[in-house]
């Protein structure tokens, strides 16, 4: 919550009824008080008589005794907080310099957190694998292969890397598609235009969301959003064609100038 | 007791505020010479960033009676910087930042004391960082920032009562500007919201889709990252594109230039190009003046108690009139980076298996199927499949060595809660505290260095 005690925050600092007194202040308000006492005594004596005086003495002595003391006890406030503790961090730090249990060597960042948990939570389809090529430990680079169970990819084999940088899920994963591939939304460098990676993006995405992305646009890839442009006019104009070319692009041959590998 | 003469320092302006008493103070001001020596000989403060704010930074914490500073910076000194970083001249173009900083303010201000590092922040060990009583940011990106910030959190420690020691909190000054606009703020774990928090705040990047770059540009931004995306990996396939190349640079501007032309698109300039690759937005020394002046004077106000501090967000927008405003953010109280997590004592016998059934019967978690890591380890995972089988091992041994056998760690869960009949799927940062290890059995007598 706001304003602790250290760190005083918007409120006004009322806890102090006044400011704190120097030292020949408090002098100057004792000689004060005490000059006052006589005064009063005086007139007493002239009035009340010895044990009316003695009373007077008793309850003014008493109660300035104590108000001393209050402000004794206020004006020793250690002041500039920040630097004792800083100085009694010090003391503390030669005391335990031999302490076992020191504090943490690696970083574990907000983002490494977040995709832990998207990680534990997939939920993926038979048709989708996951793999962490630099083992359990290292959760920000990992693989995921797609075998498209239907449309014109089906039998298919296409692996995807996956780079997620420490800022996740402020910024979009990585995703490149290492198979090269005849698709009118995957270029043949391996960009894949899929408006959720870009553009598109919001931190309550997550990872499951963006390979049922990827499985989509096998399923139904879309000549309106074209990477590769003369994959995306054939798929327009003859999707008969279309299917042959990615046919033979699957098995590992030539569409136009460009040889595919083969990935069944 | 005589009244005792102070010495006048150099400066009337910070005798005034230091050894005068007054009623808009921090809690346990003690005006006097002893705190105006204590600034000078045990404050160590860090500027991170030499350049717009961290030039004036440092300018104007040495002015303010700090004298044992220490700057890291990693880059080197470009032209486009001298409009505004004023401690560097011509001739220093290409020399480490920090150390040009350093040097400049040391000759100009007598009694200071300025350590520069020429380095990444990634590659100081966190003992570097503890060393410090404050740290000021002058930072340019979010990942620098999130990286300081999780370093001063993980300092923070709680009591049993989930509230912070006051001698493990480094309070933190963030700065940032960009053109007209600006903000500064004051973070101190574990009483105000700590960056992640507030990262929520920040928009989301403007990115152009891929098939708008490689078909339908419109705009000469648009040719500039078809240039820069696309067209570099078809032609250098392997080679990464490096932003301070300037052939590499000028590669891309002439293939934008081309692109340009071919769509009939206005614009393209060798300095936009650099603007957009590098995501330049241009920049004016009087914003970084007023930025810095802001975090410097929270800085004195924070060590020396001197005054009331900003709380906690100020931002400033000079783009259209002037207009500054102060939000006091609230922490998030589960927020994994500075949040207290929930406190778990555990014999050091307890397996794996074991806790990860504790979890599910503990009242403030009733987490089921808990995935478990520790300091980036994943120690189980539920799934994938593949995961699921490389940790399964890990469920008979002993949390106690997982956690590296001290006898208290940070250990984060995620799971499945049901509240309501409702499912949700939860993250938590727990606390875990082992008992009867080295003799200690309470958690509060645990005190970290």
């Amino acid at each position: 919550m706001p304003g602790s005690s250290l760190f005083s925050g918007s409120q006004p600092n009322t806890s102090r009824q006044s400011p704190p007194l120097r030292y020949d202040d408090l002098m100057l308000g004792m000689v004060l008080g005490a000059f006052r006492i006589a005064i009063l005594m005086l007139w007493e004596f002239l009035e009340m008589g010895l044990v009316g005086i003695l009373a007077w003495i008793l309850v003014w002595v008493l109660g300035f005794v104590c108000f001393e003391f209050f402000l004794v006890v206020q004006y020793c406030g250690k002041g500039g907080k920040m630097i004792k503790l800083f100085k009694v961090k010090e003391k503390q730090r030669e005391l335990a310099e031999n302490a076992n249990g020191k504090t943490p060597v690696k970083k574990q960042s907000a983002g490494e957190l977040r995709l832990h948990k998207d990680i534990s939570e997939l939920n993926l389809p038979k048709s989708c694998v996951i793999s962490f090529p630099n083992g359990k430990d290292d959760l920000m680079n990992f693989e995921v292969t797609i075998r498209p169970d239907d449309g014109y990819y089906l039998g298919g084999t296409f692996l995807f890397s996956f780079n997620v940088s420490p800022i996740y899920p402020h910024e979009a994963p990585k995703v490149k598609c290492k198979t090269k591939v005849y698709h009118p939304n995957i270029d043949l460098e391996g960009n894949v235009c899929l408006n959720i990676l870009r553009e598109d993006w919001k931190p309550v995405l997550n990872i499951n969301t963006i390979i049922y992305g990827l499985f989509h646009l096998f399923t139904e890839p879309n000549y309106e959003d074209p990477l590769n442009h003369d994959a995306a006019a054939v798929l327009r104009d003859n999707p008969k064609l279309f299917e042959s070319n990615v046919r033979r692009a699957m098995a590992g041959g030539y569409v136009g100038q460009t040889l595919f590998p083969r990935c069944l | 007791m005589a009244e005792t003469v102070v010495q006048p320092s150099r400066s009337r302006d910070l005798d005034k505020l230091l050894l005068r008493p007054g009623n808009i103070i921090g809690n346990n001001f003690d005006p006097g010479q002893e705190l105006r020596d204590d600034l000078a000989e045990y404050v160590k403060v860090l500027v991170v960033g030499a350049g717009g704010l961290g030039c004036e930074l440092l300018k104007d914490l040495a002015l303010s009676g700090f004298k044992n500073l220490e700057v890291i910076d990693m880059d080197t000194i470009e032209v486009t910087n001298l409009n505004r970083q004023f401690l560097f001249r011509f001739e220093d173009v290409g020399k480490p930042k920090a150390e040009v900083a350093a040097k400049r303010v040391m000759e100009r201000i007598r009694g200071v004391n300025i350590k520069p590092h020429y380095c990444r922040i990634e590659e100081k060990d966190i003992d570097f960082y503890s060393d410090f009583s404050i740290i000021v940011l002058g930072l340019d990106s979010i990942e620098a920032r999130s990286y300081i910030n999780a370093v001063a959190c993980s300092f923070l420690e709680y009591d049993s009562d989930d509230k912070p020691r006051d001698e493990t909190i480094k309070p933190l000054v963030d700065g940032g500007t960009e053109g007209f606009k600006g903000h500064a703020r004051v973070i101190i774990p574990g009483v105000t919201p700590c960056f992640e928090c507030t990262i929520w705040l920040f928009p989301p990047q403007v990115k152009f889709p891929l098939c708008t770059l490689a078909e339908t540009p419109r705009t000469a931004a648009h040719c500039i990252e078809y240039a820069h995306l696309i067209k570099w990996d078809e032609v250098h396939s392997g080679k990464t594109f490096d932003p301070d190349d300037p052939e590499h640079m000028k590669w891309i501007y002439n293939e934008a230039v081309k692109r340009a032309e071919l769509f009939g698109i206005p614009g393209v300039t060798y300095s936009l190009t650099q603007g957009v690759v590098k995501n330049i937005i241009p920049a004016i020394a009087s914003t970084n003046a007023i930025v810095s002046a802001a975090c410097a004077l929270e800085a004195l106000k924070i060590t020396t108690g001197c005054s009331k501090t900003l709380s906690n967000y100020l931002t400033y927008n000079g783009a259209e009139g002037l207009h500054t405003k102060v939000t006091e953010f609230v922490r998030d109280k589960d927020c994994l980076v500075c949040g207290p997590g929930v406190l778990i004592e555990l014999e050091t016998s307890v397996t794996l298996q074991k806790f990860i059934d504790l979890l599910e019967k503990h009242p403030d978690l009733l987490l089921s199927k808990a995935s478990v890591t520790h300091q980036g380890s994943s120690l189980y995972m539920q799934a994938p499949p593949v995961l699921e089988e490389m940790t399964r091992s890990n469920l008979n041994l002993p949390l106690f060595d997982l956690m590296g056998k001290t006898s208290k760690g940070t250990i984060h869960v995620t799971g499945t809660t049901s509240k309501n009949d409702t499912k949700t799927s939860v993250l938590r940062k727990l606390r875990v505290f082992f008992k009867g290890v080295d003799g200690v059995t309470d958690m509060d007598m645990a005190g970290g260095a």
